[in-house]
């Protein structure tokens, strides 16, 4: 069960786990994620979105990036390897449709749970157009996969290395005032999906971000993952991951995102729960 | 003053002595005094995470056996929601028969290892009690409990449990979500009957509240998985990881994978917060994050665990029943040097079992009893500083019995912690019936069932434990597991 069947290592620390999964990859729809974790005992459960999933082949695909001792730990298991847990699918599908014209933005390794979500829309006959960013030309990934599956890829880099030199930002600004998009979808960095909302708002485009909190269970049963979308909690395992971005609270979510940061500056050998969180993609 | 397991025992050879061939009256029965549970000194205990009560010594049962009055009528059984033959397994522990005595209660319960340590006996066998009733004092009962504990302990640790006898394949599947108590009941009843039995758990460990939220030192947690083993070795599979409703659902499970029936053990998982402002600053958790960061997760154990956990120095715990008392003496063990409950009733409303207070108390946790919180308090990072709480006093009896606190105006006062886990309790986890299309729910959440077959308002599919009674304990599910699975055994073979 949950045997590695193939490893691509994509940049300096994103890799590409296809992992045999029959059931996941069978119940599994965009925008839904897992929870893994290694042991039994001491590693932490790890939240992941499903970046692709093959129903007959019964395999699914995960992008890790390994920011921390666990995440490591994951991407240093070789093909043949299994997973000894391996939870999902979890949290509720994306609500697709036929929009009209949709702008998707991904940051750094928010792409890869970006690529089905996109994929499915286009097929849903909407134009999609879609926003790359990352902090050099190094760090993108699932780019070719993603030209693919769109009507338009926009391509930023921090550094100009590749595409424009902007922040994701800019091209979507633009977008909101010539374009004119229905929807807006946004995955990556809390803080690149935060500005997306703040960008989006005054053109009155409803905006879908899809959120990275810290995670236990991913079954409703802690509240750790809890965010305040207006004025009610809501808990993004089994609620989201998706939210109306114009309504999570932005400060709130990233200053939760921070509750462990002192524990992990002190044991250095510690990684924060969940992927995506790391600053230092953010842009 | 705290006295050991020593002292504990010599005080019972003394008395075994001194009544060593006399003939008991019920009379010289009275005389004998309850034994005391022995347990790690508090200052000890608050530095580790195993076991707070030590369990009786061999000594300690017979002399507290002799305490029982074998009663004609027969009181406690009344009060034990399954019913075990009390008198006769207390009979059989007073001639040193222990594992007679196990397989005594084993007729009623399944898990005496677990509800020895964890029932609420002093508001149920224990509370009928003749000599508690005598004494006009619950607490001067016999200890049905300590005996249950010790009888079951030295049948597991001496190999004479009782081993299931399992009749031959009916060719019938079952499937069982959840592997809690309730689960593990209708499991183990559903295959001795020879049906094929599937369980499905969500998280990575077996045992439902019994890993992830009962701490280490008042469960230790390889009872509860030498009592997962007895399943798998009946043949019993177990699917972990697997969330019904999401991995595959109940529909599938009897469409395609040809299950013929389903127990819904699911549990009372979703945590209750007090919708007051501040409950999602950082540090403020539900007791739910915070046990099951600690117990699953085993981040108490800092040098080998990867989940991280917040210090915290000044924790304030909401809440009076089990859950609170728990997360407090979590808390303590944790490092933190002031642990306060808040509770908004009064000691003799506390819901948490007698012994888990005393044992809270003893263990330097602060009560601020007849106190509501109002208000989470931070800083400009977001961190919790204070709570804002407001005296009450007790009113009229509610709905539930209880005196209801009014707050008395012009009371706040803002008390500075760094830490909230808020443990006001947990509500039926909303998945399945949000999954399957049929089940029905009360107002609460809870699963609406037959009262006498447990059967849902989906045929075939059947429910018990938490999920069905709300939060209630683990006698309770465990009673209705096999209650189910007695039905759904008649369902499938008539
Ligand atoms: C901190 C705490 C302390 C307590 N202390 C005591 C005590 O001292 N004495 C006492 O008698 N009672 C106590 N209780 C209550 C007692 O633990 C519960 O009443 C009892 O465990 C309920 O058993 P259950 O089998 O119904 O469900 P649970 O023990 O809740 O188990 C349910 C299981 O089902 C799983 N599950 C849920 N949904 C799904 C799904 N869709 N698919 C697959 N799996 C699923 C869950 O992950 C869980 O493992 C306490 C409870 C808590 C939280
Ligand atoms: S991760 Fe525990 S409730 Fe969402």
């Amino acid at each position: 069960m949950n045997k590695i069947v193939s490893k691509e290592q994509l940049s300096a620390d994103i890799y590409k786990l296809v992992i045999e999964a029959p059931l996941i990859a069978e119940a599994h729809k965009p925008g839904q994620f897992i929870i893994l974790q290694l042991g039994g005992d001491f590693n932490e459960r790890i939240p992941l979105t499903i970046a692709d999933a093959d129903e007959e082949r019964g395999t699914i695909t995960l992008i890790i990036q390994a920011v921390g001792e666990s995440t490591k730990a994951v991407v240093a298991l070789n093909v043949g390897q299994s997973i000894e847990n391996l939870l999902g699918p979890l949290g509720q599908p994306t609500k697709l449709g036929k929009f009209g014209k949709v702008v998707c933005v991904g940051g750094g390794i928010g792409v890869a749970p970006m690529y089905p979500i996109a994929k499915a829309l286009h097929e849903l006959g909407n134009e999609v157009k879609m926003i790359l960013g990352a902090r050099n030309k190094d760090l993108f990934v699932m780019k070719e996969e993603m030209a693919s599956v769109v009507d338009e890829l926009i391509i930023v880099t921090d550094d100009g290395s590749e595409g424009r030199k902007a922040l994701v930002t800019v091209p979507l600004k633009e977008l909101c005032e010539e374009w004119k998009p229905d929807l807006v979808v946004t995955i990556g960095p809390p803080i690149m999906m935060k500005f997306c909302a703040l960008t989006t708002l005054p053109y009155g485009v409803h905006t879908i971000a899809s959120l990275n909190t810290i995670m236990i269970d991913g079954t409703g049963m802690c509240g750790g993952c809890r965010v305040s979308i207006g004025d009610e909690t809501k808990f993004v395992c089994v609620d989201g991951p998706e939210f109306d971005a114009h309504k999570v609270d932005w400060n709130n979510m990233l200053s939760r995102l921070g509750t462990y940061k002192p524990q992990e500056e002190e044991n250095k050998h510690k990684c924060r729960m969940g992927l995506n969180t790391e600053d230092t993609e953010a842009k | 003053m705290h006295v050991s397991r020593e002292e504990l025992d010599n005080q019972a050879i003394e008395i075994l002595k001194k009544y060593e061939g006399v003939k008991l009256t019920p009379k010289t029965r009275g005389e004998i005094p309850v034994q005391e549970m022995p347990t790690q000194a508090p200052m000890v205990r608050i530095t580790n995470m195993n076991e707070v009560a030590e369990g009786y010594t061999e000594n300690q049962v017979k002399a507290e056996a002799l305490r029982c009055l074998q009663c004609k009528n027969e009181p406690c059984i009344q009060g034990c929601p399954v019913g075990i033959n009390i008198p006769k397994f207390i009979a059989e522990a007073a001639k040193g028969e222990y594992s007679a005595a196990n397989s005594v209660i084993k007729e009623s319960s399944l898990l005496p290892s677990i509800c020895g340590r964890v029932c609420p006996q002093e508001s149920q066998c224990q509370k009928f009690c003749t000599v508690g009733k005598i004494k006009k004092d619950v607490n001067q009962a016999v200890a049905i409990g300590r005996i249950e504990r010790f009888v079951a302990d030295y049948s597991r640790e001496n190999d004479c449990d009782v081993q299931p006898t399992i009749k031959a394949e009916t060719g019938k599947k079952v499937a069982i979500i959840g592997s809690g108590p309730a689960s593990v009941a209708a499991a183990a009843d559903l295959r001795k009957e020879g049906h094929s039995v599937v369980m499905f758990e969500a998280l990575h460990k077996a045992g439902g509240v019994l890993v992830y939220g009962i701490p280490e030192f008042r469960l230790p947690k390889k009872l509860v998985q030498h009592e997962i083993n007895n399943l798998i070795a009946m043949g019993v599979e177990l699917n972990l990881n697997y969330l019904v409703g999401k991995t595959r659902t109940i529909e599938k499970l009897m469409t395609t994978d040809g299950f013929d029936a389903v127990f819904v053990g699911a549990g009372a998982g979703l945590p209750k917060f007090m919708n007051i402002p501040g409950e999602n600053l950082i540090g403020v958790f539900s007791a739910n994050e915070f046990l099951t960061r600690s117990n699953l997760m085993k981040a108490y154990d800092q040098k080998d665990s990867l989940t991280p956990l917040w210090n915290c120095e000044r924790a304030a715990i909401f809440g009076g029943g089990n859950v609170a008392m728990d997360a407090a003496r979590t808390a303590k063990r944790l490092g933190a040097k002031e642990v306060t409950v808040i509770y908004r009733r009064s000691e003799e409303e506390l819901p948490a079992r007698k012994e888990e207070f005393e044992h809270a108390k003893e263990e330097g946790i602060n009560f601020l009893l007849l106190h509501q919180p109002h208000e989470i308090i931070g800083n400009d990072k977001s961190h919790v500083t204070s709570v804002k709480v407001v005296t009450c006093e007790l009113g009229e009896p509610d709905a539930s019995g209880r005196r209801s606190p009014v707050e008395i105006p012009g009371t706040e006062q803002i008390l500075a912690f760094d830490t909230v886990v808020v443990s006001i309790g947990n509500s039926s986890n909303p998945l399945i019936k949000q999954t399957t299309e049929g089940i029905e729910t009360n107002k609460r959440g809870n699963f609406i069932v037959n009262e006498e077959t447990l059967e849902t308002t989906l045929p075939g599919v059947y429910a018990g434990g938490d999920i069905v009674l709300g939060a209630a304990t683990v006698i309770l599910a465990m009673g209705q597991g096999r209650k189910a699975a007695k039905a759904i055994n008649k369902y499938l073979t008539k």
